[in-house]
């Protein structure tokens, strides 16, 4: 089996976040019990191991955490097509995520920069990622 | 603080490092065997003696899948009573190292053996670098394109905009491993290298270039630990564990508390502890090497410098082998060898230093040695410390 490693391989779980991406929502998790966020999504808090936490939306802002520009990858087949921008951003939730930062290759780039949610269609999928606050136009490209 | 009870009660009898940097077409399996015999007749020790077995084979290049330390054992014809395959990526071997301390020091086993090979370079199957599967935490990471490269990249670019840490002072370490490289006949690359060359070399993920990354090679080793005892009843001079630790951290960096720092400052203090003795106390370290990047973080985390001075600590000249602390002194897995995980080889450098054997830059009568290994992408840690 080929499998295009571009595009995510949802479990039972994880098929809402991804139909809210389609939809150009962007869903983290918040715990009931002790009213944590949490991202990556799982079935339980990873604070306090609760069951079943609750999917709210993002605002969809943050804060560039981490970065690099990719240039030389093992599998073409398996990235964006290079150079691209690997990023960690920091929600203004509070929770971490890793992502595309778009159309910002060529751009120079500090850590605490101030994005904001772009999708990036991949196939017949959303892929949630992010551009600057400072690029021209918002929304999706 | 505390010295624990088993600390110099197990030696490293026997080591090995395979001389080989290409074997295209050689299976991992067969190198294990050849260094495993090699390790052996260091130690003056036969197979039969052999009641422990270490190892971890599981990634595609290694050659094994689901049960390589059992496929690995028959293949070479081990037969364990006691055995350990714990895989943290490049510092499982340092792990196993502790682990077997511990299994001698309380009397499971008497002789164990730890390998490591694997075709880095010429593995002939297809197989693809992602750092994780597809399939469960992976469908947030994946589809993004992540590599091993482009993770330590993230660290390496957060400590430069945190520290003010610069390109020139990471590509330090590479030429100060090169320059440890030039008299191994063994190492993959041995001609000086300036921080110009490291910087033109190109990005493969800003900030890190070709140069501030590993060698990639077909290689392995092997090395056997012994009671105190027995081993001082051998022909070598024994180097004995004197403590170790291990920890694990979070494999993506999108889940961490802070990707420029790791925990071995919790493996290197444990491992300190447990052998009774200060930083000061250092003569000398095998520092893992994937990236020029991990050498830095990990001299801050395991308390060689405070957060962020890993830059001007590194360029200080205290890494050269005429400075405080002297590292990788065989050309490490920047310069010498590294065929995907490097903590066995780094562990073996140590002994051979020890021993005042070193193929690349022998020390005046090193003392102690403080071997570390980073696994993942800054994920997990093992450290261990040798003394003479």
């Amino acid at each position: 089996m080929t499998v295009d490693l571009r595009v995510p391989w949802p479990d039972d779980f994880a098929k809402r976040y991804w139909s809210a991406a389609a939809d150009g929502v962007l869903l983290i998790q918040r715990c009931a019990r002790c009213g944590l966020h949490q991202f990556y999504p799982r079935a339980h808090c990873v604070h306090c191991l609760a069951a079943d936490p609750e999917w709210i939306e993002a605002r969809g802002r943050g804060t560039l955490f981490a970065f690099t520009v990719v240039h030389r990858v093992p599998n073409p087949d398996a990235a964006p097509e290079t150079p691209y921008v690997f990023a960690v951003v920091e929600l203004e939730e509070g929770v971490r995520m890793t992502c595309n930062l778009l159309g910002a290759e060529d751009r120079e780039l500090r850590c605490g920069e101030p994005v904001r949610l772009s999708m990036r269609r991949q196939g017949d999928w959303a892929l949630p990622c992010f551009e600057l606050e400072s690029s021209s136009q918002g929304g999706s490209r | 603080m505390t010295r624990s009870p088993w600390s110099g009660e197990v030696a490293v009898a026997g080591v090995c490092e395979s001389a080989r940097r290409k074997a295209p077409g050689v299976h991992p399996y067969a190198i294990h065997a050849e260094v495993i015999r090699g390790a052996l007749e260091d130690a003056g020790l036969e197979i039969g003696d052999v009641d422990g077995f270490c190892s971890v084979a599981s990634m595609p290049t290694e050659g094994g899948r689901d049960m390589d330390l059992g496929e690995l054992a028959e293949y070479v014809g081990i037969h364990p009573r006691w055995f350990d395959s714990t895989d943290i990526g490049g510092a499982a071997f340092i792990s196993h190292a502790g682990h077997a301390a511990l299994a001698i020091a309380s009397g499971l086993c008497e002789v164990v053996v730890v390998s490591y090979a694997a075709a880095g370079r010429s593995w002939p199957l297809p197989f693809d670098d992602i750092p994780s599967s597809p399939y469960g935490p992976g469908q947030w990471e994946v589809p993004y394109g992540p590599s091993t490269v482009a993770y330590y990249a993230m660290a390496a670019r957060r400590h430069i905009d945190l520290y003010g840490t610069t390109a020139e002072q990471l590509a330090q370490i590479a030429v100060q491993c090169r320059a440890n490289a030039a008299p191994n006949e063994n190492a993959i690359y041995r001609d000086p290298i300036t921080v110009e060359d490291v910087l033109d070399s190109g990005f493969i993920a800003d900030p890190l270039h070709k140069l501030d990354c590993c060698v990639v090679t077909d290689s392995g080793g092997a090395f056997v630990l012994t009671s105190r005892k027995r081993a001082e009843r051998l022909t070598r001079k024994p180097v004995y564990v004197l403590g170790a630790g291990e920890a694990l951290g979070q494999v993506h960096i999108s889940q961490m508390e802070d990707p420029t720092r790791t925990v071995a400052a919790s493996s290197g203090a444990d491992a300190l502890e447990r052998a009774g003795l200060s930083h000061a106390e250092i003569d000398c370290a095998q520092i893992y090497d994937s990236f020029t990047y991990t050498v830095l973080v990990t001299l801050e985390s395991l308390g060689f410098c405070g957060p962020g001075e890993g830059g001007p600590f590194v360029a200080s000249g205290a890494i050269a082998p005429e400075g405080s602390l002297p590292i990788n002194t065989d050309g490490g897995g920047l310069s010498s060898n590294h065929p995907g995980r490097r903590g066995a080889l780094a562990l073996i450098e140590g002994v051979r230093q020890l021993r005042g054997e070193s193929p690349g830059v022998q020390l005046a009568q090193p003392r102690t040695c403080l071997v570390h290994g980073t696994g993942g992408f800054l994920s997990a840690t093992a450290t261990v410390v040798l003394g003479v």
